[in-house]
């Protein structure tokens, strides 16, 4: 069982192999084994034979001495943020990161904006100038991965099972797979979703959103977190503006009420109109990312 | 289907918890939820109950302290309250917020035995 993503034992996989999960046994669920402590060792805690052999019952109270119908309860304040654990792997991964001078860029949408079309284009336009490698997260398959790697450019799929977005664990053991390069541009695409993603740092430089104009122009108001914890909104298929009643405006309006200061590009994946600015906005990123020692 | 995940994430840190501060049951927890934070609270209660099976957890009470969400306006300077991202100063109309508080959650206490 995944800690963060919630997917089944074993379920997410990196390139078609299962990863070890993070912190936590292979045991279901409901056999949770609570490790002793060392201080522990001469006061094992009393276990109900009743139960299956690795659940522990920890019916009568740590004191030993516990008389029945007695209460030990008492206030724990512990103050600790759920997301700690995921955060400190994405810390981790950004330490990692900023010591080789690698810029990670997460890509966040809605399934079917257009996500990996644009990484194919990006990926063209730019490896020439530098080393690119992909992560992939997907539910299920690998043909986003492989049609990154027909460009050239290493790609790992993460497959997360039952999961709906990617966590920080998942993405530091597809760095490790990835050996990436000192001073290189990391892209990750993330599930297609528009809520869970935005809650989960991986370690990026920046999440980038990206909109199409096929969806409606209300999603930055529908689904705030994600457009909220976006550095930069791209809006794809401008093309087919002219066939939709799609209103540009209103789309940008809207993602400003959540986002004040989101900078937005209009762009074609397919047919090439914006890319440049795009382009040139991850170049004067790579610019801001101190070069590795 | 994140609220599962942030279940499962809450038994660790309780389970930690119960490591360093020497507890074998826990009858209520305390979890503050900002008003901002991406989280369905009743979703979150019924991943609680299923994940915490058969866990020192087991049949506690999860009571949820909401913390309202709270920006700054920079544009008229006040400190406000907002239930969402998408709504304007109250004062000038503004949608230009930083949000001060109410985005985040946290495990504040536990009552234990």
């Amino acid at each position: 069982m995944c800690t963060t993503c919630g997917c089944g034992i074993g379920q997410t996989r990196i390139n078609g192999k299962s990863i070890q999960s993070h912190n936590h046994s292979d045991k279901p669920l409901n056999y949770r084994l609570l490790r002793q402590s060392p201080s522990h060792e001469h006061h094992p805690m009393p276990v109900n034979a009743d139960h299956a052999p690795d659940t522990l019952h920890f019916g009568t109270g740590i004191a030993g001495t516990h008389a029945p119908g007695m209460s030990q309860a008492r206030m724990v304040k512990i103050e600790r943020d759920i997301l700690a654990k995921n955060n400190s792997y994405a810390g981790e991964n950004r330490r990692y990161l900023s010591e080789h001078g690698i810029l990670a860029l997460n890509l966040v949408s809605s399934p079917g904006s257009g996500k990996t079309t644009l990484l194919v284009k990006t990926i063209q336009a730019l490896q020439n100038k530098l080393p690119i490698a992909v992560i992939e997260g997907d539910q299920q398959t690998d043909h986003d991965a492989a049609r990154i790697r027909a460009t050239g450019v290493p790609a790992i799929q993460i497959n997360t099972g039952k999961g709906c977005h990617l966590d920080a664990h998942m993405v530091g053991h597809a760095m490790q797979q990835l050996s990436l390069q000192d001073n290189s541009l990391l892209f990750i695409e993330n599930v297609g979703n528009l809520v869970c993603p935005s809650g989960f740092d991986l370690g990026e430089a920046h999440k980038v959103v990206i909109l199409s104009v096929t969806e409606g122009e209300d999603k930055p108001l529908k689904y705030p977190d994600m457009f909220h914890a976006a550095d930069l909104m791209l809006l794809n298929k401008c093309d087919l503006l002219p066939h939709l009643t799609f209103d540009v405006g209103l789309a940008l309006e809207y993602a400003h009420r959540i986002n004040p200061a989101l900078p937005v590009i209009q762009i074609s994946a397919t047919q090439g109109s914006g890319m440049s600015a795009w382009i040139d906005w991850i170049k004067a990123e790579c610019r801001h990312t101190p070069a590795s020692k | 289907m994140h609220e599962m995940s942030l279940a499962e994430n809450m038994l660790q840190l309780i389970e930690d918890a119960a490591l360093e501060q020497q507890f074998a049951q826990v009858k209520t927890v305390w979890l503050e939820v900002g008003q901002l934070a991406c989280v369905e609270k009743d979703s979150l209660r019924f991943y609680f109950d299923v994940v915490t099976r058969d866990s020192i957890a087991q049949q506690a009470r999860l009571e949820i302290i909401e913390i309202p969400g709270q920006g700054m306006c920079k544009q008229c300077n006040q400190t406000v309250l907002i239930a969402a991202h998408y709504e304007a100063c109250p004062h000038c109309g503004s949608y230009a917020l930083q949000i001060t508080q109410g985005d985040g959650m946290q495990i504040r206490e536990l009552e234990v035995e």
